[in-house]
C-alpha cells in the first residue's frame, strides 16, 4: 500500500471541507455562528468558508445564542439546512429552551409534518485548565432528550462523513467535537484524530458504532476522546498479553447497541471510557445496554473510567486526576482480570 | 392604507369564527370536569388558554399575509391559527387528541403546526421570536417574497428572547414584524407590575427598528398599522415593532379564578368588546346590512359547528402512535 498516497486531515479541516463540499452542491446549506466567518472558526472547522461563500450565507452573529439557535429552528423548518455553532457547549445555558423544547420537539408536535434539518456543531472536552464553564463534555444531557441525533467523531474520517450525514438528515443533529482532538496546535491534539480521509463526498452512517480495534479479552467502548484512551490502553494490555476490543460508539443517538452487545458478547468484559460526569450518563447507559438485554454474558461487574461527579477543576494536578485515562482503563480492567 | 370591503368582511366574519370557536371549545372543555374541576377529564383535558376578545389582533394582521408568510403563535393561539387559515377541522381534532389532527395529537392546543400556511406555536413565552427570524432569513436568502410575524404577548417583552431576536432581525435587516399583543397581564401580574416603561413600542428605538402603538383594540386601526410595517419588510425595510392594545376578556386558562383583576375591570372590557363594536360600525358605515351581517354570523357558527363535530367524530389514534414521529 506504500504507493497509496495518504491524505490526512485534522477534525477541523474534515469539517471544513464537508461543510463548503456540501454548500457548493446545495444552495440551502447556511452556516452560522460566533466567529464562524472571519475567524474561521475558533477550532477551525469553518475556516475558509467565508472566503469561498460570502457573508450571507457565513454569519457571524451576535452572542446571541437564544436568538440564532431559534433562527435556525425556524429557517429549517421554512427550507433551508441551517449549520449553527455553539461556540462552547457549556454555553447550552442560555439557549437550551430552543434546542430542548423547540428544536427537538416540533417534529413529534406536528406528527412528523414539519422537518427541522438543521445541524447544531458544538465543542466539547478539556484537558487545557479552561475551568469547569469551559471544559465539559455533557453528552448525558443532549442525549438524554428524545428527539435530537447526537454524535461525535474521533477522527478526521468519522468528522467528515458524519458531517456530511448529519447535513443531509431532516431531523436536528448535534455535532459533538472535542477541541483536543480537532489538530488546533493550541489546544494540545492527540494525534491519533488526523487520519487519511477521502476528498470525495461520503456517509459516516449516524447510529452506526465501529469495532476500531479487535481483540477477545475486554471490550472497551468509548466515543471521542475516550476512543484513544481506549486504543492506547489496548496497546498496553496486549504487552500484558491481553487482548481488548475497542469500540467507538461515534453516535449516541441513536445509540448502536447491537455492535456494542456483540463485542461483550465475545469478550464477556465491558469497561466504558467517558470523559462527562460519571452518573446518570452514557456510561451507565452502555452498561445498562448489555445488563438488560443477557447479562449472563458478563464473566465480570462492567467497569467505568468516567468523569467524577465534580465539577471540572482550574488546576492542572487537579483537571488531570479527573480526566480517564489510559492508565486508568488499564487499572479497570486488572481490577476484574481473576 | 385602508381595507378593502372585502378586507372588512373578512375581518369580521374571522373574529367571529374565532370568537364561536372560543366559546364551543370552552363548552367541549368543561364537559367532565363539573362538579368537580380536574384538568385531565373531558374530551378536552390539559390546559386552555381562549383568545377571546383578541381577535383584532389577529385578524388586521393576518389580513396582509399569505400562505408562503409565517406566523409564529404563543400558547393562546387560536385566533391567530384561525386568521392564517391553519385548516380548522385538523385544528380541532388536534385540540381533541385525534388521530387526524394536525400533529395526531402529539401536540395538543399550544403545539399547532400547519406547514401548508406556515404556521407554528409555541407553548413558552417569547420563544417564536428566534424562529419567526429564522423564517424571515430563509424567505430572503431563498429570494422569497414571504415575511414573518412573531406573536407574543406584553408579558414576552420582558423575557431575553425578545433583546435578542428584535436585535437580530434589525441587524440583520429581516422582514420580520414583531406583534405584541397587550392585554395587560401575565396570568395575574400586572403589565404595571411587570414592566419598567410604560409603552413597549418604545423599546423598539433600542434596536433601530420603527415602533407603533396602537390603542383601542379596533381591527382598522390595526389593520392600517400592520399594513405598513408588514409593506416595511415586503420592501427590504427590515421589521417593525407594534404594539397591540388588546383585552383579555377570559381568564389566564379556563378554571382561572381571576380574582386579581380590579373590581368592575371584566365588566368595562365586556362593554368594549370589539366584536358587537366592529359589527355596528360596519353597519353604520353602509359596508353590510343587518340582514347581511346576520348570514355572515350564521355562516361563522355553522364553519365552527362542523369542526368541533368533525373531531368529536374522529377517532383517537392507537396509543402507541406516541413512541412515533420522533425523528423526520
Amino acid at each position: 500500500m506504500s504507493n497509496v498516497k495518504e491524505r490526512k486531515l485534522t477534525i477541523a479541516k474534515a469539517m471544513a471541507e464537508s461543510v463548503a463540499q456540501y454548500m457548493r452542491k446545495d444552495e440551502k446549506v447556511f452556516v452560522m455562528g460566533e466567529d464562524i466567518g472571519v475567524l474561521g472558526g475558533v477550532y477551525g472547522n469553518t475556516r475558509g468558508l467565508i472566503e469561498e461563500f460570502g457573508e450571507e450565507r457565513v454569519r457571524d452573529t451576535p452572542i446571541s445564542e437564544t436568538a440564532f439557535i431559534g433562527a435556525a429552528v425556524g429557517a429549517a423548518q421554512n427550507g433551508m439546512r441551517p449549520i449553527v455553532e455553539l461556540m462552547f457547549v457549556d454555553f447550552f445555558g442560555v439557549c437550551f429552551d430552543q434546542i430542548y423544547n423547540n428544536m427537538a420537539k416540533n417534529i413529534y408536535f406536528s406528527g412528523g409534518n414539519v422537518k427541522v434539518p438543521m445541524v447544531l456543531m458544538t465543542s466539547t472536552g478539556g484537558g487545557y485548565s479552561d475551568g469547569a464553564q469551559h471544559s465539559q463534555c455533557v453528552y448525558g444531557t443532549f442525549a438524554h432528550l428524545p428527539g435530537m441525533k447526537v454524535v461525535a467523531p474521533s477522527n478526521a474520517y468519522d468528522a467528515k462523513g458524519l458531517m456530511n450525514a448529519a447535513i443531509r438528515d431532516d431531523s436536528p443533529v448535534v455535532y459533538m467535537y472535542h477541541k483536543g482532538l480537532q489538530g488546533m496546535g493550541w489546544l494540545g491534539t492527540e494525534r491519533g484524530a488526523t487520519v487519511d480521509t477521502p476528498e470525495e463526498y461520503y456517509e459516516v452512517e449516524i447510529g452506526k458504532a465501529a469495532v476500531v480495534r479487535e481483540g477477545s479479552d475486554v471490550t472497551i467502548v468509548g466515543l471521542g476522546m475516550g476512543v484513544h484512551h481506549g486504543l492506547k490502553a489496548a496497546e498496553m494490555l496486549a504487552e500484558q498479553g491481553v487482548s481488548a476490543e475497542v469500540v467507538d460508539l461515534r453516535s449516541l443517538v441513536p445509540l448502536d447497541r447491537d455492535t456494542i452487545r456483540a463485542s461483550v458478547a465475545k469478550t464477556g468484559r465491558l469497561i466504558v471510557v467517558d470523559e462527562d460526569y460519571q452518573s446518570f450518563g452514557v456510561s451507565g447507559e452502555v452498561i445498562a445496554s448489555v445488563v438488560e438485554h443477557d447479562i449472563s454474558v458478563l464473566k465480570a461487574a462492567p467497569q467505568r473510567v468516567a468523569y467524577p461527579d465534580v465539577p471540572i477543576p482550574f488546576a492542572r494536578i487537579m483537571e488531570q486526576f479527573c480526566l480517564p485515562n489510559a492508565e486508568k482503563i488499564v487499572a479497570a480492567y486488572n481490577g476484574i482480570a481473576v | 392604507m385602508q381595507p378593502t370591503t372585502e378586507q372588512k368582511l373578512w375581518m369580521y366574519e374571522t373574529m367571529v369564527v374565532s370568537r364561536r370557536y372560543e366559546e364551543a371549545i370552552a363548552a367541549a372543555y368543561m364537559e367532565g370536569k363539573s362538579p368537580v374541576f380536574n384538568m385531565a377529564n373531558g374530551p378536552v383535558p390539559g390546559e386552555m388558554h381562549l383568545s377571546n376578545g383578541q381577535e383584532p389582533c389577529a385578524v388586521g394582521v393576518c389580513a396582509h399575509l399569505n400562505p408562503e408568510d409565517s406566523v409564529t403563535a404563543t400558547h393562546r393561539p387560536h385566533h391567530q391559527a384561525i386568521a392564517k387559515g391553519v385548516n380548522l377541522k385538523r385544528m380541532t381534532s388536534e385540540i381533541f387528541g385525534k388521530a387526524n389532527g394536525l400533529g395526531g395529537g402529539r401536540g395538543g392546543h399550544m403545539h399547532l403546526f400547519d406547514p401548508d400556511v406556515n404556521f407554528t406555536c409555541s407553548g413558552i413565552i417569547g420563544q417564536g421570536l428566534g424562529p419567526a427570524v429564522g423564517a424571515a432569513l430563509s424567505q430572503k436568502m431563498q429570494n422569497k417574497p414571504g415575511i414573518a410575524v412573531a406573536y407574543l404577548g406584553e408579558g414576552a417583552a420582558n423575557q431575553g428572547a425578545f433583546h435578542e431576536s428584535l436585535n437580530l432581525a434589525a441587524v440583520w435587516k429581516l422582514p420580520v414584524v414583531f406583534v405584541i399583543e397587550d392585554n395587560s397581564w401575565g396570568i395575574s401580574v400586572s403589565k404595571k407590575k411587570s414592566t419598567a416603561i410604560e409603552r413597549n413600542y418604545l423599546r423598539a428605538a433600542g434596536y433601530g427598528m420603527p415602533g407603533k402603538f396602537v390603542p383601542g383594540n379596533d381591527p382598522i386601526e390595526i389593520f392600517k398599522a400592520a399594513g405598513e410595517a408588514i409593506a416595511h419588510a415586503r420592501a427590504g425595510n427590515g421589521p417593525t415593532l407594534l404594539e397591540l392594545e388588546t383585552s383579555r376578556l377570559a381568564g389566564h386558562f379556563i378554571g382561572d379564578a381571576e380574582g386579581y383583576r380590579p373590581e368592575g375591570e371584566k365588566k368595562a372590557l365586556e362593554a368594549n368588546d370589539p366584536i358587537p363594536k366592529f359589527r355596528q360600525q360596519l353597519i353604520d358605515d353602509s359596508v353590510a346590512s343587518e340582514s347581511e351581517m346576520g348570514k355572515i354570523d350564521a355562516s361563522a357558527q355553522s364553519r365552527v359547528d362542523e369542526a368541533i363535530a368533525h373531531a368529536r367524530a374522529s377517532d383517537d389514534p392507537a396509543p402507541e402512535d406516541a413512541l412515533s414521529s420522533i425523528f423526520a
